[in-house]
């Protein structure tokens, strides 16, 4: 039987469209906007000055503190700048803009498409080299991989879970790779087993995608200790919390880490990122892109270098359909809408979904009939009507008192209102409030 | 460049509306109404329309030119409220009775406290027992109107077998004599509607057709039903073991009177229900207990609506008491 988190969750229509389209390489850009903020902590500092000759895979742009990742070129060319450039939503972030001259890549890099199955490195040269590869987290969180794999001290992990759930609505990428590349997944997780020193290792799928549960499992069968676990299809499946309570039945504890439960979770992306990175001596400078919607003619699953505008991967303004009035980075539940549709993509960027109006209107919002779906369906066991009334009337401690800070964001009470009231927009507002508060008190 | 919309996640929503709703909730009753309207026929048409349109109008009228807001009145949970209360009324009762239960349950008992959510007890319910107290001779009288083709009213006693019951055991007879003396009262004509009652309870069957309905839809979830019912079930049990020639059995309590129409239809009514499954649980364990105990001690024959009403009263408490689990472990 198909496994599945214990409380909550919606089942949005899958709308899977692009499922069997093949991953195809996206022409290299004329110009690379790198970010230096591709990661969950400190930008990096960027390494070279205007003017520089860059190779693909050369390192950037460097850590500037202990949570941060190294930056690499995804193209080879000349530094046109080092300057802000806006980002999706038209904040400024520091950026090497790179004028594209041929493809020349770094000589240490393995571009062969042999599968490299012997791990020579250990423990610790695993770790140091997904550092020095600018590895970071492909499912949404873009966290870095190598603080992840290395658990903080007291905390033992006891296992790995690869995230192949990819429960959002929509989105392919991970489903594509798991079809066409996955043994290199199967690899990656091996890697970072040998890593973490655990031996048993989980990739969780859901029973919505047979064919990836079948390539998968076949290419894990020479491997002990990894096991693919089916779930049933819910969202948000994917999500950390939801995912090792299905795969392990264990529960982060709130305000906990997912390490408290000795579980350490990985996006499908990321262990194949990881596999490039310790095998291939690849630095992590593409990512498989879904870009899809139904106002669209075709959909595509593309791999796109790092840096590539949103403008040039959507063939803008010919390539956006008339009746397209909203672009999502990521999935349709807890993406982003995208402002500036010049914006570069940056590593963790998964899909650019195409919206109409009438697929993204909100209903208008009417009297909570205190159905209680929202509880429901809320997968931390909140109680968002409550959240949002507190919210509301700015009762900060009361917020608190009933777990706002629990909030994954999800969005699945929003989904489900049937009085159309915006719940996640004044929870997640009020989530911020209360954290901030609960931070500026002084420490025990 | 052209203009894109900008909002936060998430950027779709499910198909479910309140109008969807509570149009769900009318399907589901419709089977009970075919019946109502199969044995007593224009009577029970006549309650039926008029509780829907005074229900309907009076929000729409109280919205619209004292509270000067914009009318809700489409998202059809006025009808509901009169469609029920239809149901829950003798079929012969006069049409004016039904107008001013239908004025008391929407003027009273829903906006003054702010509209649909924010009442606290159940309107229809409120419109019936304001009825009950000020009409008690209509309200209990349970003679037969004239149904659509005349045949099958015979079987229909005028009485309902609450009623004959509660009588009976006033006047010293015990259980099995009164059962004797009333073949009508098998559980086979409880089920196709062949005993007396509200319009909405005389057919078990209709009111499970619609419980199932529900379900299916995702309308209501089984917990409130299912635990109304099993408590009825055993504390009638219990009595009933203790003492048969005084105690109706389990099974006559739970096809007899407003148990099913009250635990499908009224008693989840989601604004006067509690939020989390395990207030869902307490509440429904209370309105069971409550209704046995008023059946067989209670001066009245029926103690549905009185115990739902009271353990509306408690909703607010068990929302703030019973919360749901939180995921990493309640503090």
């Amino acid at each position: 039987m198909s496994k599945t988190f214990r409380m909550g969750g919606v089942h949005p229509n899958d709308r899977k469209i692009s499922n069997d389209c093949a991953i195809e390489v996206f022409p290299l850009p004329r110009r690379a906007y790198i970010s230096m903020a591709q990661h969950l902590g400190a930008p990096a500092t960027p390494a070279v000055n205007v003017g520089d000759k860059v190779k693909t895979g050369q390192l950037i742009g460097t850590p500037s503190g202990f949570m941060s990742a190294n930056v690499h070129s995804s193209v080879s060319g000349t530094v046109a700048a080092v300057e802000p450039v806006a980002d999706l939503a038209g904040n400024k972030v520091m950026s090497i803009v790179i004028d594209v001259e041929g493809d020349e890549w770094m000589p240490e890099i393995d571009r062969t498409p042999d599968i490299v199955r012997e791990i020579t490195l250990d423990g610790p040269a695993i770790i140091s080299r997904i550092k020095d590869c600018g590895v970071v987290g492909l499912g949404g969180a873009s966290f870095p991989t190598h603080i992840k794999l290395s658990p903080p001290p007291g905390k033992t992990a006891d296992c790995l879970i690869i995230n192949g759930a990819e429960c959002e609505p929509y989105l392919t990428s991970d489903y594509r790779i798991m079809m066409e590349r996955p043994e290199e997944i199967v690899l990656g997780a091996v890697i970072m087993m040998k890593a973490l020193n655990v031996t048993r290792g989980y990739i969780g799928i859901e029973d919505n995608k047979p064919a990836a549960i079948e390539s998968m499992r076949n290419a894990a069968s020479g491997y002990p200790g990894i096991e693919v676990v089916v779930l049933r299809k819910k969202y948000p499946q994917g999500g950390e919390k939801q995912l090792i309570n299905a795969v392990t039945g264990r529960s982060v504890p709130s305000m906990g880490l997912p390490i408290d439960t000795g579980a350490v979770v990985q996006n499908a992306a990321t262990a194949l990122a990881v596999y490039e990175a310790v095998q291939k001596n690849k630095p992590l400078i593409d990512n498989t892109i879904t870009v899809t919607g139904q106002c669209l003619p075709e959909s595509h699953n593309w791999l796109v270098r790092v840096g590539t505008p949103y403008s040039e991967i959507l063939g803008a303004p010919d390539g956006i359909p008339e009746n397209a009035a909203k672009i999502i980075s990521g999935g349709p539940m807890m993406g982003k809408a995208v402002a500036n549709i010049n914006a570069p993509t940056v590593k963790a960027n998964g899909a650019l979904l195409l919206l109409t109006e009438e697929q993204t209107r909100r209903m208008k919002s009417s009297n909570c009939i205190r159905c209680g779906k929202c509880v429901d369906a809320c997968p931390m066991g909140l109680e968002p009507y409550l959240l949002n009334k507190l919210s509301g009337a700015g009762k900060m401690d009361e917020l608190e008192e009933h777990n706002v800070y629990d909030c994954i964001e999800c969005g699945c009470c929003m989904f489900t209102c049937p009085a159309g009231i915006p719940l996640l927009d004044h929870i997640r507002q009020a989530k911020g409030e209360v954290i901030r508060i609960m931070r500026s008190r002084p420490k025990k | 460049m052209r203009n894109l919309i900008i909002s936060p996640s998430p950027h779709i929503h499910g198909r479910e509306n309140t109008r969807r709703i509570m149009a769900d909730v009318l399907i589901a009753l419709s089977p009970a109404m075919l019946v109502s309207v199969w044995f007593f026929g224009l009577s029970a048409i006549k309650l039926i329309l008029v509780g829907a349109v005074t229900c309907a109008g009076a929000e729409y009228l109280i919205q619209k030119h004292i509270l000067r807001r914009e009318s809700s009145v489409s998202d059809l949970s006025a009808v509901v409220t009169g469609v029920l209360l239809a149901l829950n009324l003798p079929p012969s009762a006069p049409w004016w009775v039904m107008f001013i239960g239908a004025l008391i349950a929407i003027g009273v008992a829903k906006m003054t406290f702010g509209g649909l959510g924010q009442n606290i007890f159940n309107p229809a319910l409120v419109g019936r027992v304001f009825l009950l107290v000020s009409f008690p001779v209509i309200m209990t009288d349970w003679s037969v109107p004239q149904g659509l083709f005349g045949g099958s009213v015979d079987a229909l006693s005028g009485a309902t077998p609450l009623s004959m019951v509660k009588e009976g055991i006033a006047s010293g007879l015990t259980v099995e004599q009164i059962l004797a003396q009333n073949p009508d009262l098998s559980y086979g004509q409880m089920l196709f509607a062949r005993v007396g009652g509200s319009a909405g309870e005389v057919s078990a069957l209709a009111l499970i057709a619609g419980f199932i309905y529900l379900l299916i839809r995702r309308v209501i979830k089984p917990t409130i039903p299912a635990v109304i019912l099993g408590t009825v079930f055993v504390v009638s049990g219990i009595f009933w073991l203790s003492d048969a020639s005084r105690f109706t059995d389990p099974v006559f309590n739970l096809l007899t009177g407003g148990v099913l129409l009250g635990s499908v239809f009224m008693a989840t009514d989601y604004v006067t229900s509690p939020m989390s499954t395990s207030g869902q649980i307490v509440y429904a364990a209370g309105i069971g207990l409550l209704t046995v105990l008023i059946r067989f001690f209670g001066s009245y024959p029926e103690g549905m609506s009185f115990a739902i009403l009271i353990m509306n009263a408690t909703v607010p408490l068990l929302n703030k008491y019973m919360r749901p689990k939180r995921f990493g472990g309640n503090k």
